[in-house]
């Protein structure tokens, strides 16, 4: 698993009833079941990653994550998971609603465009940011949003949303050290979220 | 590889309300049944295939294929209605002597599972590890976990549904009113009729891209138009062999009668909900769908997907994104291949 992924598989406790969207080849999902007796559901649009998953005996849906998830019951899952997704779907505020709706607590992680990096790429150079959290061009990007961490705390204030937790990834040990947590936006890579809605 | 035949010492009620004495059924089986009888492969055939999944599945059936009949016994029997083998409007009426014809009682998807039933009842099998099919047959599927919940740890229905649409009907339809009208204005039995049916099926397994890249426009003998009215066009010459080549080795009455099977097919008609009919059942679900199929679409595999899930079923969707329609569910395929072989290894 990546780092990021063993922060989000630490934030979710034994036996719980997990969905993932965006699930891949079901790595998360596996291990979550192995370890940790959970119940899982996976989506995923990439067919080679839905056979992976299948093949790991993950129940998986083949396409978009909206039109996945709302076929679901209110708060049939304990936690539904968004990783590294967010910055790539058309209607993130519709999702949002609907993962708290089928999910007691939501836990999303994206890439920062919040970052000192980042922002050092537009402001000095006066390109489109290319960093190794976000490797691609701007004609190329699967990366249709800019999301930045500041930014998503306001979207959940208005979507009445709390955040239960906000946990700053940050790779490089130095920044580690001396970023204060109120810096979160300009030093953490990604944002990870846990949220929810009370219906 | 075996072939055998049943016959069921006991009339069998039918859901129209009528019976059959006197049932045979025709079946294949691969591989060996292992001591506790858990590696059971049933596969159900579509419409105009036989009980040797070999014939027609040769790309997923067999030693090492996806379905490896080195590990699974695997067992398939000709539907109830048909006409390889398996009692059908073609078999002799044993009242009268003589085949029952149109005097064959109306038989539907239900009856053709609760003849499969009564086969493994036959042949000592209780749970079945995993019951596939494709069109005609990926309702059988569905229906077989119906009809008997626990009886089935997993189901595979690939380009079906479980409730057919009018589109489907009228296609049907046409078909059955072009052999029936041959029936009562030829003496010499439906021919023509039954060719006419297979050309507008054949339609209905392809796809416009399909049909396109297949044929195109293309003439088939002259490089210009001749003006005339018989058939210049290759994907016409194309559609009268299909037509001509299935009447040698399909019967009008089998045809008539299973396509009628398949207008009734509605799981949450007969059940009264769709949750009604698979809500019992534990089994891992399977549903796959092609992008291309206009017969029955991958919009309904998702309606019936979306069941399932609100049900919280151990339920996977896959969408294979072929261009080739209907059909491709019986070409060799990888994704096909792929996702059949995954799903068979994770039960």
């Amino acid at each position: 698993m990546k780092p990021y992924q063993t922060i989000v598989y630490d934030h979710i406790h034994a036996g719980e009833r997990v969905i993932d969207l965006g699930c891949g080849t079901g790595q998360l999902l596996k291990e979550l079941r192995h370890k940790k007796h959970c119940d899982g559901y996976g989506i995923d649009q990439a067919f080679d990653n839905v056979v992976q998953a299948i093949k790991e005996g993950l129940p998986v849906y083949h396409g978009d994550v909206l039109e996945g998830i709302r076929p679901f019951d209110d708060q049939v899952f304990d936690v539904a998971i968004l990783s590294q997704t967010l910055q790539q779907v058309l209607h993130p505020e519709q999702l949002l609603l609907e993962m708290t709706r089928i999910a007691k607590r939501v836990i999303i992680t994206f890439p920062n465009f919040g970052h000192w990096r980042v922002r050092m790429h537009l402001c000095l150079k006066g390109v489109s940011p290319k960093t190794s959290q976000l490797p691609y061009d701007w004609y190329d990007t699967p990366n249709i949003r800019v999301i930045t961490i500041q930014e998503f705390r306001e979207l959940c204030h208005r979507l009445n949303m709390t955040i239960i937790r906000e946990i700053p990834s940050v790779t490089s040990p130095i920044n580690r050290l001396i970023f204060p947590l109120r810096l979160t936006n300009l030093f953490a890579e990604k944002g990870i979220f846990v949220i929810q809605k009370h219906p | 590889m075996t072939a055998h035949e049943y016959s069921h010492p006991e009339r069998i009620l039918l859901n129209s309300g009528q019976s059959l004495p006197d049932i045979r059924v025709a079946y294949h089986t691969f591989g060996e049944l292992n001591a506790d009888k858990s590696n059971v492969v049933l596969i159900c055939h579509p419409l105009t295939a036989d009980s040797n999944p070999l014939n027609w599945w040769g790309a997923i059936v067999g030693p090492n294929k996806a379905i490896d009949t080195n590990r699974y016994f695997v067992l398939c029997s000709n539907v109830l209605g048909g006409c390889y083998g398996t009692t059908g409007p073609s078999s002799i009426n044993p009242k009268t002597g003589t085949p029952y014809g149109l005097s064959f009682p109306i038989i539907t998807i239900r009856d053709m599972v609760t003849v499969q039933r009564h086969l493994c009842d036959h042949l000592g099998i209780e749970r079945i590890h995993m019951v596939i099919g494709g069109s005609m047959g990926g309702m059988q599927a569905l229906e077989w976990v119906a009809q008997c919940p626990d009886r089935v740890h997993a189901c595979v229905s690939i380009a079906a549904t479980s409730q057919v649409s009018p589109l489907a009907i009228a296609f049907d339809s046409v078909g059955r009113h072009a052999i029936l009208n041959d029936l009562v204005t030829h003496t010499s039995g439906p021919s023509s009729g039954l060719a006419i049916a297979r050309q507008l099926g054949h339609i209905t397994y392809l796809s416009e891209e399909a049909l396109e890249a297949k044929f195109s426009r293309q003439l088939q003998d002259a490089d210009a138009f001749q003006y005339h009215m018989a058939p210049e066009f290759q994907v016409e010459s194309y559609l009268s062999y299909q037509g001509n080549k299935f009447v040698n080795r399909f019967d009008p009455y089998a045809y008539l009668y299973l396509t009628k099977a398949i207008s009734y097919f509605d799981l949450a008609h007969h059940y009264g909900s769709i949750e009604a009919a698979l809500g019992p059942s534990h089994a891992s679900f399977l549903i796959m769908a092609i992008r291309s199929d206009w017969l029955y679409t991958s919009k309904q595999s998702k309606t019936l997907v979306y069941e399932l899930m609100k049900q919280n079923k151990h339920v996977s969707f896959v969408e294979i994104d072929s261009d080739y329609g209907h059909d491709t569910f019986l070409i060799d395929s990888d994704e096909t291949r792929a996702v059949i072989h995954g799903f068979l290894d994770s039960l």
